[in-house]
């Protein structure tokens, strides 16, 4: 019996090794939604963003067709090493912590991290003695939340949140006095809504690299090493022949 | 004791997840949890008692919106009136001028609402099922004394059945405490706000939220502890006699 | 008239994840209760030992941390087992636990154990005669177990059954907290987006009490078929 067990173990998961074979031809992407422009959903329920259009644009270039498994981030990378998905693309920041445990591509975009809040604010420059007592969002486990952590937690309130899009939500309802966030997504989600005016506070930060790192990068199981090649052979070729700045300029230059 | 904190020193090098700075946002989180389920409990328990006798009127009117709330707090998912709750108040127009607006800027004045209404239903029903289980001969008995209508509730009625109620109450905190996880996803640092921290800091769900479970299991049974003694103490006139 | 926003389609959708999600956790619950109530009554030691380990232990414990416990360490804990697999045999396997399936375990295991206690009683409130007289009619223990303990034991288990029902149903609701598109997760998300939390969440609201209006209904017909020959209760 407990023979029959071994086999039928053994063989099942041959059968299920040999669908996922080394070289692919079908990627699944994991990817956590909304994070507007990068990955969001019309509400019409379809998937789009800059992610989401280069993406399947490099899996077109690669001649494998791509999937996208919607992943909360703070189970994003656990969620890549169990194989649930083959690949992250979802604004990941490439940094050395991450580095330990996967294989990223090179970066495809690098944007900084900014402080975003009201226009009437009274925070001229972020400082420990500007933000103390006050209420700062981040996103749950992001760099953001590390580095905001690290710095201010000891004087100010931390609120931390699942998705970006909670975070708007509570600064439009006047609960946090300053975010912190990718540019890109403060930018689309806060200085272009209209419910209320938002400015961005003090410098664009791309420094520490130990906290914000070399920019955004696709992220692969460590052992799929042939995969990210063909990737980054692919954003040579969108970036030479174009392809790479009409989706750009679709998301940033409007 | 020289022995235990050297084995505790021990354990506690090498390890990268239980620094100082996490164990203080357990503490901080035991804090939350504690203040947000002690003061919904006791908010709970005051509105109850009235409501709980509301609930048992005889006119309709009076009876029917009672049970109505009841209804919809039990008969929906917490989660869903803390959403309500926590987003919809932002919508209550003029409230960011109002004095109310330091309080409900914050994301625990918007839970504790939420569970001590949530807490005020289910103990409505406790309360109102241990009245209802009143014997008629107490009653009879206190109206032949010529005690009032008020007087037999408030000496008679209440005593006997919150005696009654005893056990039940007992679940209903546990699960309170239980149903309180949930803070976290309105930002609140409680015991599981801080496990989500350290596990998407770390990555390590085991060490996160078994350290987290673990602190519930203590409170879990201290709970259950507490009432255990306070049945003894309150029931023991429903006991069988010793001896038997 | 209710303007949902386009959103309508999906928030139906996630009613129907909300729905499969609970009777599906609903048939693994009792499944596990059944069984943890035979353990509980068994003479084994160890079988009792266990079971009642479990029981505590997921009594004792909030829904969410379990969840998240199951659902983030079960991914991990797989992991390690397939990257085993891998290093030893070569084997390049991997085990697509999806959030639903993940779901319908995670809230099937916890609900087994309120199940196993709701059973246990049950079965304990089972007059001891009627077991003795199926005996002596020559009935083999399965047949027993079908016709004459398991009908006698629905009878006191109903009641129970139908609460742990009712809270159960209330629970699918955390799945959202964990990546699961359910319908809360549908109207939280919708709330977010338009910033008109009530048009979503009141709707979400009604349609759970409609579903606990509904299952009070059928329970209420369960109770008076195996009260059959009781006289009324």
């Amino acid at each position: 019996m407990k023979k029959l067990l071994t086999v039928s173990l053994l063989g099942l998961a041959m059968a299920a090794g040999s669908a996922q074979a080394r070289d692919y031809d079908h990627v699944r992407f994991g990817v956590d939604v909304p994070y507007e422009p990068m990955e969001y959903r019309t509400p019409e329920g379809e998937l789009t963003g800059f992610d989401i259009e280069l993406g399947n644009a490099l899996c077109e270039e690669i001649g494998v067709t791509c999937e996208w498994i919607e992943q909360e981030w703070d189970g994003i990378i656990p969620g890549l090493l169990s194989r649930k998905y083959d690949a992250i693309m979802s604004s990941m920041t490439i940094n050395d912590e991450r580095r330990a445990t996967v294989l990223f591509s090179d970066p495809y975009i690098t944007p900084p991290s900014a402080w975003f809040a009201p226009e009437d604010t009274e925070i001229d420059e972020p400082s420990t003695e500007a933000l103390d007592g006050m209420t700062i969002g981040v996103q749950r486990g992001t760099l953001q939340d590390n580095y905001v952590t690290d710095h201010y937690g000891d004087v100010a309130d931390i609120s931390r949140y699942s998705t970006a899009d909670d975070m708007v939500l509570d600064m439009e309802a006047e609960r946090l006095d300053i975010v912190f966030l990718d540019f890109p997504v403060g930018k689309s989600t806060l200085l272009d809504s209209d419910e209320r005016e938002y400015k961005v506070v003090g410098e664009m930060i791309t420094e520490p690299k130990e906290y914000f790192g070399d920019g955004f990068g696709i992220a692969f199981r460590p052992r799929d090493e042939a995969l990210a090649e063909r990737f980054n052979e692919a954003l040579a070729t969108l970036k030479e022949d174009g392809t790479y700045d009409e989706i750009y300029k679709r998301y940033f230059e409007e | 004791m020289e022995q235990l904190n050297q084995w505790l020193a021990g354990l506690l090098e090498g390890n990268v997840i239980f620094t100082p700075q996490t164990l203080a946002y357990y503490w901080d989180g035991l804090v939350t949890t504690t203040q947000l389920v002690f003061l919904s409990l006791l908010i709970g328990l005051i509105l109850a008692v009235p409501l709980a006798i509301l609930r048992g009127s005889k006119h309709r009117w009076i009876k029917l919106p009672v049970y109505f709330y009841t209804y919809v707090f039990r008969g929906t998912p917490l989660l869903v009136q803390l959403y309500i709750i926590y987003y919809g108040v932002v919508f209550v127009d003029g409230i960011q001028e109002s004095f109310l607006w330091p309080l409900l800027r914050e994301a625990f004045y918007p839970a504790l609402i939420a569970f001590t209404l949530n807490t005020a239903a289910y103990t409505t029903e406790i309360f109102h099922g241990a009245i209802k289980a009143t014997s008629r001969g107490e009653i009879e008995a206190a109206r032949a004394y010529g005690m009032s209508q008020a007087l037999t509730m408030r000496r008679i009625i209440l005593p006997s059945a919150f005696r009654r109620a005893l056990p039940a109450y007992g679940n209903e905190v546990i699960f309170m405490l239980h149903a309180s996880a949930i803070a976290s996803v309105v930002t609140l640092m409680d015991i599981t706000g801080a496990a989500r921290f350290v596990y998407a800091r770390y990555y390590a769900p085991f060490e996160a939220f078994i350290f987290a479970a673990a602190i519930y299991l203590c409170l879990t049974f201290a709970i259950l502890y507490l009432f255990r003694y306070l049945e003894k103490r309150l029931l023991a006139h429903l006991k069988p006699l010793s001896g038997n | 008239m209710l303007d949902l926003q386009g959103y309508g389609p999906r928030l139906l959708e996630g009613a129907g994840v909300t729905i499969q999600l609970a009777v599906l956790s609903l048939i693994l619950a009792v499944l596990l209760g059944l069984l943890t109530a035979s353990a509980k009554m068994s003479r084994s030691w160890l079988l009792h030992r266990t079971a009642t380990l479990y029981t505590t232990l997921i009594r004792g414990v909030p829904d969410l941390v379990l969840m998240m416990l199951l659902f983030f360490g079960g991914q991990m804990g797989l992991n390690l087992l397939t990257d085993k697999l891998y290093d030893q045999f070569g084997v390049d396997w991997y085990i697509d636990l999806n959030a639903f399936v993940a779901g319908v375990i995670t809230i099937g295991f916890i609900f087994g154990a309120y199940m196993g206690e709701t059973f246990r009683g049950a079965f304990m409130a089972v007059d001891h005669g009627q077991i003795e007289a199926a005996k002596a009619y020559g009935m083999g223990s399965w047949l027993v177990f079908r016709r004459i303990r398991f009908p006698l034991m629905m009878r006191h288990a109903l009641p129970g059954l139908s609460n742990n029902w009712m809270v159960l149903l209330k629970t699918t609701a955390l799945v959202s907290v964990i990546g699961l598109t359910d319908m809360v997760r549908v109207a939280a998300e919708a709330s977010r987006a338009t910033h008109e939390p009530f048009t979503f969440l009141i709707p979400v609201a009604v349609i759970y009490l409609l579903i606990a209006s509904v299952s009070e209904w059928i329970f209420a017909r369960l109770q008076k078929r195996y009260n059959v020959g009781f006289g009324e209760h």
